[in-house]
C-alpha cells in the first residue's frame, strides 16, 4: 500500500518535471535541454538567459502554481460540498474577480490595478456569499452553493452591462475572462506564488479531516473534529488561492473541476494521497496546455482556457466511459 | 459506579420541544434499547448523550463528567456513535473507514502506529468485517456496511456506544448478527445504547429498555417490566397481546384478531 502511494507521487513528479522542461524548450526559439540546465545553474549565454529568465520561466512558474492551486482547491471543494460539479469557482469567486477586472479595464487602470481589483473583488464576493449562508454559528453548504449562483448571476449581468456601455474595452474584458499567462512577469509571481504555495500546504494539513467529513459531517463531529472550523478554514484558504490565481491568470476554467476527478479515478478518494497527486498533476496539466496555447497558432496566442477545456473534456469523457464499462463488468 | 447519569434533559428544535425532562441512570455495562414511536425523541436523546446536540436545560454525566464540558477529542475517545445507514459517493475501503475511528488518537501529521492498526484489526475481527477490509464501502451490502460502521466506532475504543437504528434496514440474518455483536460488547465493558424499532428483538436482546413518547420516558427497566400491553398501547397506540416467549422466556408481543387486527 505504502509502496503504491510513493509510486503514484513519483510518477506524477516525473511527469511534472518533464512538462516543465518541455515547456521551457519549445517556442519561437527552440531551446536545447542543455541550455536550460545551464541557465538554471547561472551559466549559459545572454540570449538564452534573456528568453528563459524574462519570458518563459515566469510564465511556466505561474502556470504551474495556478494549476496546482486550482486543482487542490477543486479537490477540497468537491469533498467539502460533496458535489462532483464543484470547482474553485463554484461559490461565485470567478464572476467576482471578473467584475473587479472589468471595472479596472473600463477605468483604464493598467495591469497592476486590474490584478488588485480582481483580487479584492473576488474576496469581497466570497465574503458576501459566506455572510448570506451563515445561520448562527453554522454555515450551510447548500445555501452557500445557491448564494454563489445568485451572486454570480448578478455580477455577470453587471459585467455584460459594462461591456455593452464600453464597446472599446469589450474585447479586452472577454480576453481576460478566458484566462491566459501572456502578461505574466516576475512581479505577479512574487505575490501569487507564496499565497498559493502556503495555501496548498495549509489545505493539505486538513486532508485527514476532510476524509472523515466526506463520510458525513455528523460522524466527523463524533470523532472529535470541529467541522465548522475546518469548513471555514477550507473556504477561506481555498478562496485566497483561487483569488490570487485568478487575479494573475484570469478565469482558467476546467482545471479545478477535471484534474481532481481524473486524479480521483487514478488514486482513489483518500485525500492524503489525492491532494498532493492532483496538485502535481494540475501543475503539469496547466504547464502543458499553456505551452500549447502559445505555440500551436503562432503568432496568435490562444487563451489557455480554450485549450484546457478542449483537452480536458474528451479525456474526462474517456475516463467516465472506461469507468462505466468497468462497473458493468 | 454510575456510568451514565442523565439529569432533567430538555432539548428543543426551535419552538418544538423534543425532550421534556429526561432522567435516568445506568450503572452497569449492559445493552440498553431505546424504543418509542416515530418522533418521540429517540434520536434526539442519543445525540444529546453523545454531546453532538447541546440541551437547553439539564445535563448528561458520563463516569461523573459532564459530556458538554469535555474536549471534543476526549469525548470521541469515550463515546462511539453509529448513525443511521448512509451512503456516500466516495471510494474508501472498509479498512480506511474503520481507521477513521482512530482520528481522536492521532495528531495532525502523525502516522498511524502499530497500536492503531491493532485496534482497527480487533474492531474488524469482532464485527466479522476483516475479510471486507479491501472492499470499497459503497459496494458493500447494507448489513456489511452497518458492521463496518460499528467497527469504526469500536476503533475509537469507547466505553459507551450509541447506535441509531442499527438494524432497521437489515434482513433477519444480519439483524440477529448485529444484535449478537452488540450483546458481546457489553461483556467487554462497553455500555451499548441502541435505538430500535423491533419490539420483540429488543425484549430478547436488551437488558434494559427506555420507552419514550413525546419527548418523555414513560417506562424504563428490564424488558419484563416495560414490554406490557398497557405500555404498548400508550407508546404506540396499538392494541397488542403480550405473551411469554416459551423459548427465551422474554415478553413477546402479538397482534391478534381479537384486538381488531386483520
Amino acid at each position: 500500500m505504502k509502496v503504491k502511494k510513493g509510486f503514484y507521487l513519483l510518477i506524477s513528479i516525473v511527469i511534472l518535471i518533464a512538462s516543465l522542461m518541455f515547456s521551457a524548450s519549445v517556442g519561437a526559439v527552440k531551446m536545447p535541454l542543455k541550455s536550460i540546465v545551464d541557465v538554471i545553474f547561472g551559466n549559459g549565454n545572454s540570449t538564452d538567459k534573456m528568453i528563459l529568465l524574462n519570458l518563459r520561466f515566469p510564465r511556466i512558474i505561474e502556470a504551474a502554481f495556478t494549476g496546482m492551486g486550482l486543482s487542490v482547491t477543486g479537490t477540497f471543494f468537491q469533498g467539502l460540498l460533496r458535489n462532483p460539479m464543484a470547482d474553485p469557482y463554484v461559490l461565485g469567486i470567478s464572476s467576482g474577480a471578473a467584475f473587479g477586472a472589468s471595472i479596472a479595464i473600463v477605468l483604464g487602470l493598467g495591469l497592476f490595478g486590474l490584478q488588485f481589483f480582481a483580487f479584492a473583488s473576488a474576496l469581497v464576493t466570497i465574503y458576501l456569499v459566506y455572510i448570506l449562508s451563515k445561520k448562527g454559528p453554522n454555515v450551510s453548504m447548500q445555501t452557500m452553493l445557491l448564494a454563489g449562483i445568485a451572486i454570480s448571476a448578478f455580477m455577470s449581468s453587471i459585467i455584460s452591462l459594462m461591456m455593452l456601455l464600453n464597446h472599446n474595452e469589450m474585447s479586452q474584458i472577454v480576453f481576460w475572462t478566458m484566462g491566459g499567462f501572456s502578461l505574466i512577469s516576475w512581479s505577479q509571481i512574487f505575490y501569487t506564488v507564496p499565497i498559493i504555495f502556503i495555501g496548498c500546504i495549509t489545505l493539505y494539513m486538513f486532508s485527514r479531516d476532510l476524509n472523515v467529513m466526506m463520510t458525513g459531517e455528523e460522524i466527523a463531529e463524533h470523532l472529535g473534529i470541529d467541522t465548522e472550523r475546518v469548513k471555514k478554514i477550507i473556504l477561506i484558504v481555498g478562496s485566497l488561492i483561487t483569488a490570487s490565481s485568478v487575479s494573475a491568470g484570469g478565469i482558467i476554467g476546467f482545471v479545478g473541476l477535471i484534474v481532481p476527478h481524473i486524479s480521483r479515478l487514478i488514486v482513489g478518494s483518500d485525500n492524503r494521497l489525492l491532494v498532493p497527486f492532483s496538485g502535481i498533476v494540475g501543475a503539469a496539466f496547466l504547464v502543458l496546455t499553456d505551452t500549447l496555447a502559445r505555440t500551436v497558432m503562432v503568432p496568435v496566442e490562444i487563451p489557455v482556457g480554450i485549450i484546457t477545456a478542449a483537452c480536458g473534456g474528451p479525456f474526462f469523457i474517456y475516463l467516465l466511459v472506461k469507468n462505466k464499462n468497468k462497473e458493468v463488468k | 459506579m454510575v456510568l451514565v447519569n442523565v439529569e432533567d434533559l430538555h432539548f428543543s428544535y426551535g419552538m418544538i420541544q423534543a425532550l421534556k425532562g429526561i432522567n435516568f441512570k445506568i450503572d452497569d455495562y449492559k445493552m440498553v434499547g431505546i424504543l418509542g414511536s416515530n418522533g418521540s425523541g429517540k434520536t434526539t436523546l442519543l445525540k444529546n448523550i453523545s454531546g453532538y446536540l447541546k440541551p437547553s436545560k439539564g445535563n448528561v454525566f458520563i463516569m461523573g463528567k459532564s459530556v458538554y464540558k469535555m474536549r471534543a477529542k476526549d469525548r470521541a475517545m469515550l463515546i462511539g456513535y453509529v448513525p443511521q445507514d448512509m451512503y456516500f459517493d466516495f471510494e474508501f475501503t472498509s479498512y480506511d473507514v474503520v481507521m477513521m475511528g482512530r482520528t481522536p488518537y492521532l495528531r495532525r501529521f502523525q502516522r498511524e502506529t502499530e497500536k492503531d492498526v491493532n485496534s482497527v484489526k480487533e474492531a474488524m475481527t469482532l464485527t466479522n468485517t476483516w475479510d471486507l477490509k479491501d472492499r470499497c464501502v459503497n459496494e458493500l451490502s447494507g448489513g456489511q456496511r452497518q458492521r463496518v460502521y460499528i467497527a469504526r466506532a469500536l476503533a475509537q475504543e469507547p466505553k459507551i456506544l450509541l447506535l441509531d437504528e442499527p438494524i432497521s434496514h437489515l434482513d433477519a440474518k444480519y439483524q440477529i448478527e448485529v444484535l449478537s455483536i452488540l450483546k458481546q460488547l457489553t461483556a467487554k465493558g462497553i455500555l451499548v445504547f441502541a435505538v430500535l424499532h423491533d419490539i420483540n428483538l429488543s425484549s430478547q436482546f436488551c437488558d434494559f429498555i427506555l420507552l419514550m413518547k413525546d419527548g418523555e420516558i414513560i417506562s424504563m427497566g428490564p424488558p419484563n417490566e416495560v414490554i406490557t400491553a398497557e405500555n404498548m398501547k400508550i407508546a404506540f397506540s396499538v392494541d397488542a397481546d403480550v405473551i411469554r416467549n416459551p423459548i427465551t422466556d422474554t415478553p413477546l408481543i402479538v397482534f391478534s384478531k381479537s384486538k381488531g387486527m386483520i
